[in-house]
């Protein structure tokens, strides 16, 4: 288990929500929280960098800069004081996705508080994922919808950037609106899923399934043994010699 | 932390026979794959569930003798955190048509199908929406897509190859053909999958795939999609409502013996709260957080298997539960990154793995039980693992070749959470190789259903990871985000007719519980122990011995 990894070393001072504790200083904020005898509730959830829960902004004593985090990716520093935001409150707009456009107007009609940015970059400065969050606002507000979801595609919805814009607006719900009118309207659909959907349901593939379902262990692992693998450095284009199964 | 000198010196022997091995791959010659003799035999050889001692018989419910991990049976064999006649079940704080328990990638695509057959549906999460090994899943989702070189049929062989052909036959079969449809659908919904300039899907191989069947969204697949499914469900809260931080701990049954609502645990306040559903699912995931033989785990902080234990109270029978997936390819270094999940697409985009000589051992794309026996026999047997600073040991992933192969700026590019995350610690692992070792990643078991998602009681039904049966004894990669999706779809669908259609309404019960502790008793199992867990304590031991008064029983084990 993660605690009986925790070797006797160095202890180091750091402050939570101000109140001081003594942690290894190998540990991240998340880990040196819990052997400081939290147990986490809110502010905790993959524990791997993704999935955004655990926000944490932190200070040293005589410094004027509030620094950002991820608590599960964060270590401690001595001294350091800090707090974490597991939850902000942010507008999200209700829209129906097949029938909204890809223009600069929707993403308006929806978050016209995008139009207040003041381009002071504190988002970009706020942002765990190293986002050029200014930035895509930048390009939403122009509706370049392509380049709002390239530079928004990292984003973790950790919600540090929405908590420090000065003109309140909630970057990270305009972001998924933006790529998911990318994914669904600009980026060039693949044809080639239509296809083999209409083989499936045209029954193409059924009998033999079916004669895979009906066979016993052997003979599928001699059917296993004989596939034909593509090779790893082949090109998109390769195909198989066998075509009988295709 | 960078590589220590020690580390950097040993890199200089991967760095030695990387050039070679670049020549290599590029006539097409790989490291000779296993038969499936040399599978079994190292995998009995090696691989942790072969262990000697670290199952045991369990000794109630519709399993008795069911020999399945201790973990396992240690939240089995274990009382209801609520006492049944406690329960004043005529008071009721929520009422829907579906019940979906966790709301992750299974549970949020039932909730999207159900609604669309215009019934209301309850997601009740023990963390926040969208919190769930789905967000994890890095590496992407399989289908066979591509006429010209792949179908379902070798979709279906590969994945029973890769279960050891004791995977439930009309699961697959379900699975393989519902794949492209499901791509379509995600691309439908705005998913951002990596493509070609003409929309073609980007795809790769993964372990024990035969063809280049897995798709992906840079190396955030499962973020992707999971962040768009929860965005969609948002969008239709008139209909689909999210009940945050509370964990379902019971089922709840009817007079008729059907499944009619669970009660829930608000984390926050501490109260219970019942609801009465005409149809339930239970999507709760996995349990890597059980830390089976003291793994560390890839996974989420909330999987501690709490849908086996509220199924099995239940009287649900489990399957599979007797292998458990350890991901080849965890971190071992620097230590704050150790357990995390290193995406198998390295290894799908060219990355060999190499022993303290540099030296290729197994190819690196055996199906993931085998690839996790291999570097165990390497480090254990073999004694050619490379021991890292805190006591560990693991082998190289040499990623800087996927640079070399494919061009520079690759890594950066397809894996941009990875390298992010390394370089944090002052790694470039596009320029120096990562360490690596199993890790505990997938419960390839679960509760026992059939293609309708259906199981043996009654309104019933569940999706995802928490179920057993389609992966066989070992899931391929890419066909978790692809069983969530699928059967989650179709649990969502069906739940929704029988809401509408089938639903009896009838007296509510916990006699099920009832008739489980009293099991537990005949038995003579005395325990302190309640479950589900919902989470892990972490909690240093010092610490929890001056706990006196905590009342807060998540991790009494």
């Amino acid at each position: 288990m993660e605690e009986k990894e925790i070797k006797k070393e160095e202890l180091i001072p750091i402050f939570i929500m101000g109140k001081r504790y003594e942690v290894p200083s190998t540990l991240t904020i998340q880990k040196a929280m819990e052997y400081a005898g939290y147990q986490l509730i809110r502010g905790c959830g993959c524990r791997g960098g993704i999935c955004g829960a655990c926000a944490t902004v932190y200070r040293f004593p005589g410094s004027y800069k509030i620094e950002v985090g991820l608590a599960c990716q964060t270590l401690v520093q001595p001294n350091m004081y800090l707090t974490q935001i597991p939850f902000f409150p942010a507008p999200k707009s209700i829209y129906d996705i097949e029938r909204i456009k890809p223009s600069i107007e929707t993403l308006v009609k929806y978050y016209p508080e995008l139009l207040r940015c003041l381009q002071c970059n504190t988002c970009t400065k706020s942002c765990p994922m190293e986002i050029e969050v200014m930035d895509y606002i930048a390009a939403a507000m122009r509706g370049d919808i392509t380049r709002l979801a390239e530079l928004s595609f990292d984003c973790i919805m950790c919600g540090l950037c929405t908590a420090r814009c000065p003109a309140e607006i909630c970057q990270y719900n305009i972001a998924i609106l933006g790529r998911r009118l990318y994914g669904k309207y600009i980026a060039p659909k693949a044809e080639h899923l239509a296809s083999m959907v209409k083989r499936i349901e045209e029954g193409r593939y059924e009998s033999m399934l079916r004669e895979l379902m009906d066979s016993d262990e052997e003979t599928l692992k001699k059917l296993y043994t004989a596939r034909e693998i593509e090779p790893d450095q082949a090109d998109e284009y390769w195909t198989p010699k066998d075509k009988t199964y295709l | 932390m960078p590589y220590t000198h020690e580390l950097k010196e040993l890199i200089k022997r991967v760095e030695a026979t990387r050039h070679l091995r670049i020549e290599k791959k590029r006539k097409g010659e790989e490291f000779p794959l296993l038969s499936l003799k040399e599978r079994e035999e190292i995998l009995r050889k090696f691989h942790p569930d072969f262990i000697e001692g670290t199952r045991r018989e369990i000794r109630v419910g519709p399993n008795k003798g069911y020999s399945i991990p201790h973990e396992y049976v240690d939240i089995l064999e274990a009382k209801s955190r609520v006492n049944p006649d406690l329960v004043d079940l005529t008071k009721i704080a929520y009422e829907t048509d579906v019940l979906i328990i966790g709301g992750g990638g299974a549970g949020t695509a039932a909730a999207l199908t159900a609604q669309e057959q215009g019934v209301k549906v309850l997601i009740a999460t023990k963390l926040r929406h969208g919190d769930a090994n789905t967000m994890m899943a890095e590496g992407g989702i399989q289908a066979a897509s591509k006429e010209e070189k792949d179908s379902p049929y070798y979709h279906y062989l590969d994945v029973m190859g890769g279960g050891h052909f004791k995977n439930v036959p009309e699961l697959v079969y379900t699975l393989v053909t519902e794949a492209p449809k499901v791509i379509q659908w995600l691309e439908n919904l705005g998913c951002m999958f990596t493509k070609f300039p003409d929309g073609r899907l980007k795809s790769l191989h993964g372990g024990g795939t035969s063809r280049k069947r897995m798709h992906y969204a840079a190396d955030i697949t499962g973020a992707e999609i999971m962040r768009t499914l929860r965005d969609e469900a948002r969008n239709r809260a008139e209909d689909i409502k999210v009940i945050e931080f509370s964990p379902a701990v019971e089922l709840i049954l009817n007079e008729h013996g059907h499944c009619a609502g669970a009660i829930l645990y608000n984390l926050e306040t501490e109260e219970y709260f019942i609801v009465k559903a005409k149809a339930v699912i239970m999507a709760t995931g996995g349990s890597g957080r059980l830390h089976i033989q003291n793994y560390m785990t890839t996974n989420h902080y909330g999987a501690t298997g709490d849908g086996l234990v509220m199924g099995y109270r239940a009287g649900v029978r489990l399957c599979f539960l007797h292998t458990v997936q350890y991901h080849p390819t965890g971190a071992v270094f620097p230590e704050q990154a150790e357990g995390l999940l290193i995406t198998e697409k390295f290894r799908g985009a060219g990355a060999n793995v190499l022993n303290i000589d540099g030296e290729q051992f197994v190819n690196e794309r055996e199906p993931r039980d085998v690839e996790s026996a291999a570097f165990i026999r390497e480090c254990l047997e073999r004694k050619k693992g490379i021991p890292t600073p805190t006591g560990k040991v693991g082998v190289w992933l040499d990623s800087p070749m996927i640079d070399i192969i494919w061009g520079e700026g690759t890594i950066r590019r397809e894996f941009p959470g990875k390298y992010l995350l390394f370089k944090r610690f002052g790694i470039d692992i596009s320029k120096e190789p990562m360490l690596v070792y199993p890790t505990l990643h997938y419960q390839n078991g679960g509760l026992e259903y059939n293609s309708r998602c259906e199981t043996s009681i009654p309104g019933f039904f569940a999706a995802g990871e928490v179920t057993g049966g389609v992966h066989g004894e070992n899931r391929l990669m890419g066909n978790s985000l692809l069983d969530v999706c699928v059967f989650g779809r179709i649990a969502g669908f069906n739940a929704a007719i029988y809401a509408k259609e089938k639903a009896k309404d009838g007296r509510l019960t916990l006699d099920h519980v009832r008739k489980y502790h009293k099991e537990l008793e005949e038995a003579g199992i005395i325990t302190q122990r309640v479950s589900p867990m919902l989470l892990p304590d972490y909690t240093n031991p010092s610490v929890r011995e001056r706990q006196l008064t905590s009342h807060y029983v998540g991790t009494l084990r």
